[in-house]
């Protein structure tokens, strides 16, 4: 597992909601099907998409956390599910890809 | 021999806020129950996968889940418009789902493959008109 906060601080990245210690891998895509199928348990998942089905499938999948890229909030319904299952939701303004970049230039 | 567990849920139609609520259930009960992480992840995508089909394209439908000593058996039953051709809606990228549904992240037409890919035994009962039955296993023991 890699501890997450040195991430945070230096790529701006904030909490929206939930907590999260550390990570084990990361994937990036926003596509449900696909991340269903390629989160695995500990990755920080790192998507655009900010509807309820995502918490869902982060849930289903035991992402450690989700990251959502370019500023993105979470929808009001979505926020309450993630609060109820208890799902960390962090956001950065960056774009996907330099979100990659920044956290594999840090690992 | 133990008794079977049976697990019974009403999914509904077009209701995207609740898609995917049968199969959070079902893994908190699966992992209640002490099955291994990866019988319990293969369980959850599969029942995922086939809970938001019944919600996109059948107006939903039913989803029960048996607990067997062998296996675990997901039948998913609706009264939907049925698979024309069910060859190609097995092909990994094909979608007939909507451009509204697609924008939610979904219709990337891996439903049905992933199902297939995540389950040891998948039958397809479907009839144009009139809905379509599906049936996984995932195998508990060695």
């Amino acid at each position: 597992m890699t501890e997450l906060k040195p991430f945070m601080d230096a790529l701006g990245i904030r909490v929206i909601c939930g907590e999260a210690d550390a990570f084990d891998g990361v994937y990036a895509g926003d596509l449900l099907s696909r991340a269903m199928s390629h989160v695995e348990a500990g990755n920080l998942w790192i998507t655009i998409m900010n509807n309820v089905n995502v918490i869902a499938v982060a849930s289903l999948a035991d992402a450690a956390a989700v990251l959502l890229a370019e500023g993105v909030t979470l929808t009001p319904d979505a926020l309450a599910a993630a609060e109820e299952k208890g799902i960390c939701v962090l956001s950065a303004e960056q774009p996907v890809y330099d979100l990659c970049a920044g956290i594999a230039g840090l690992m | 021999m133990h008794e079977p567990v049976t697990f019974h849920f009403d999914v509904d139609g077009e209701n995207f806020s609740s898609a995917g609520e049968a199969s959070v259930i079902i893994k908190k009960k699966l992992r209640q129950l002490g099955f291994s992480p990866d019988i319990i992840r293969r369980v959850s995508i599969a029942m995922y996968e086939g809970e938001i089909n019944m919600v996109i394209h059948a107006n939903g439908g039913a989803a029960d889940v048996t607990v067997m000593d062998e296996y675990i058996e997901i039948v998913l039953s609706d009264k939907g418009p049925g698979i024309p051709d069910v060859e190609l809606a097995m092909r990994e990228g094909f979608s007939t789902a909507r451009e509204n549904i697609r924008a939610l992240g979904f219709g990337a037409g891996m439903g049905l493959p992933n199902m297939k890919k995540y389950t040891d035994y998948m039958k397809i009962d479907t009839e144009v008109g009139v809905g379509t039955k599906i049936t996984m296993r995932v195998n508990t023991t060695g």
